[in-house]
């Protein structure tokens, strides 16, 4: 079974589409990244994943059950890191957790959540008194407290310092190891690629493009650039097969600045996302 | 891949055990926020020192005015910490993402409003313990030995505070925002207060305004606490010349039942806007 099947999903905003079509499957224990920007639709459809929102049209299925129709036992087997929480100002982060393993049946160990989130520094400080990084990884311990089996993380990292970055991708990886499905929504194209096994580039209400990290859009197949600089100047190709370009001008000598370069992942995102939007 | 599907014959937590979870946390909340403190919990009490000290002397007979205010004013200790905290704290939670994040935990419903329920009896019981020992203490108020007098502001308490937390509940949904709700709610508390002789004595107000508020459940949760505390004789001053505990059961029982439905029919999980 995939855990999660999305078959021509749909859902306009009055007569605004946000969500026209879409298609999607996540294998379980994958993780899998869903991209786009502001407003292409993939906060409507991760919340229509969550059970958080009634859909227009299509076909959902998310552990076998489609989340509109889902009860207590499917939500204990989810957890959603929520975006712009900043309820529980007033209790600390131990009292937090600890309320929230109480509502699952097999909770994790509320020490052990505190201390793969980072907090155990923090512990018993007011959710009040945190930064917004240290806030957010409440919302992570909230997300994975319960054991879910498949975990919604919707733009985990943004206020991150980068050192908080490398953490939080451990904690993810660390979580996939043990067999937990990932949909990770993100800004942060080089998260995408340390994490997903695959991902999928979301523009206008559907999908544009799906693939692993390498093949997205085509990259693997995409030609490469050569560039160099000589006393004629700056010089670029564009080659399928960079090596024969490279050998000749090695036999030339006098060449400084010599580069290969394949399409990074966020060339060939903003492609994806300038061709349609 | 290794599969770590749950063994389905886990059973889930109770929902009266999640329900007392959140009341703890509630509870902890709401007397860790300074705001929540001061201006719902010590607020009646300080406009009952105000009041009772600038209308000390008049009244009825041997009771002091201050006394008749004294009694009354539990009906605004109720509005307090069973109506606005309510009804506040609801806008609030659609707000700060609170109800979002619970709807994604296998909690019920149910669970979180018997969270909000002991967070209500239990501010609720401090709150009349507060306004009674000011009472007590400022103005003399003297504490019925009758168990009759016991019984009675057992139930009428009882019945306040349901119509009361279920009208919050219900009036949550009329703010906009978490922000704008204390204002919302407080504008038809106060104006109440006003025309049902919790502020100022019945005796003093236009009969059009009397006739308005006996609609609603503060006239006569105030009557009921009056007949309490006041010595019998000054059943003559109120509107009928007696108590009329029968009708103070009536019409508090009827906004119970509003309230539900009102609850019922007009709960929303997530804020307006949000659509």
């Amino acid at each position: 079974m995939d855990a999660i099947e999305v078959r021509g999903l749909r859902k306009s905003y009055g007569s605004n589409p946000a969500v026209v079509g879409l298609d999607l499957t996540v294998a379980e224990g994958e993780v899998f990244a869903l991209l786009g920007p502001n407003g292409a639709g993939k906060t409507t459809t991760t919340e229509i994943l969550e059970g958080h929102r009634d859909r227009d049209g299509g076909e959902v299925a998310v552990l076998g059950v489609d989340p509109g129709k889902a009860g207590r036992r499917w939500r204990s087997e989810i957890g959603i890191v929520l975006q712009t929480a900043t309820d529980a100002a007033e209790l600390t982060v131990r009292e937090t957790v600890l309320q929230f393993a109480k509502f699952y049946p097999e909770p994790r160990d509320v020490q052990e959540v505190v201390e793969l989130c980072g907090l155990e520094g923090k512990a018993d400080a007011k959710v009040r008194s945190l930064s917004g990084g240290q806030r957010r990884r409440v919302d992570v311990a909230l997300g994975i407290i319960g054991r879910p089996r498949l975990l919604f993380l919707d733009e985990p990292t943004t206020g991150f310092d980068p050192e908080a970055r490398r953490q939080f991708w451990e904690l993810v990886r660390t979580l996939s190891g043990e067999g937990t499905t990932i949909l990770l929504t993100t800004h942060y194209l080089d998260e995408a690629e340390a994490l997903a096994n695959r991902l999928a580039v979301i523009a206008a209400g559907r999908i544009v493009a799906e693939g692993t990290p390498r093949t997205l859009g085509g990259r693997d197949r995409a030609p490469a650039t050569v560039s160099w600089h000589d006393a004629g100047g700056d010089h670029e190709v564009r080659s399928m097969d960079p090596v024969p370009t490279v050998a000749e001008l090695a036999g030339r000598g006098a060449v400084s600045g010599l580069q290969v370069k394949q399409p990074s992942l966020e060339d060939i995102y903003l492609d994806l996302i300038g061709a349609k939007a | 891949m290794t599969a770590i599907a749950l063994p389905t014959t886990t059973t889930l937590p109770s929902t009266l055990g999640n329900g007392l979870t959140r009341g703890a946390a509630e509870l902890r909340m709401f007397f860790r926020s300074r705001e929540a403190v001061l201006f719902t919990f010590s607020f009646p009490a300080i406009v009952l020192v105000l009041l009772g000290s600038i209308f000390n002397k008049g009244g009825h007979g041997d009771t002091p005015m201050s006394q008749v205010l004294a009694a009354s004013m539990i009906a605004s200790g109720i509005l307090s910490t069973a109506f606005i905290s309510v009804g506040v704290g609801i806008a609030a939670d659609r707000e700060d993402g609170t109800l979002k994040r619970l709807r994604g935990t296998p909690i019920t419903a149910g669970a979180y409003f018997i969270g909000k329920i002991v967070l209500v009896a239990v501010a609720t019981l401090a709150e009349v313990v507060l306004m009674l020992a000011v009472g007590v203490v400022a103005f003399d108020l003297k504490l019925p030995s009758d168990p009759a007098k016991w019984l009675t502001l057992a139930w009428i308490l009882v019945l306040s505070v349901v119509a009361c937390t279920l009208l919050g509940v219900a009036a949550s949904g009329l703010a906009k925002s978490g922000r704008s709700s204390a204002a919302v709610l407080n504008l038809p508390v106060i104006a109440l207060q006003f025309t049902s002789g919790v502020y100022v004595a019945m005796s003093a107000l236009p009969s059009a305004m009397v006739r308005v508020a006996a609609f609603f459940p503060v006239r006569w949760m105030a009557q009921g606490f009056r007949s309490v505390f006041l010595p019998d004789g000054l059943a003559a001053e109120e509107v009928a010349g007696s108590w009329e505990l029968g009708r103070v059961a009536l019409v508090l029982g009827a906004w119970c039942v509003v309230g539900l439905v009102l609850c019922l029919t007009t709960f929303r999980w997530t804020e307006r806007r949000a659509g």
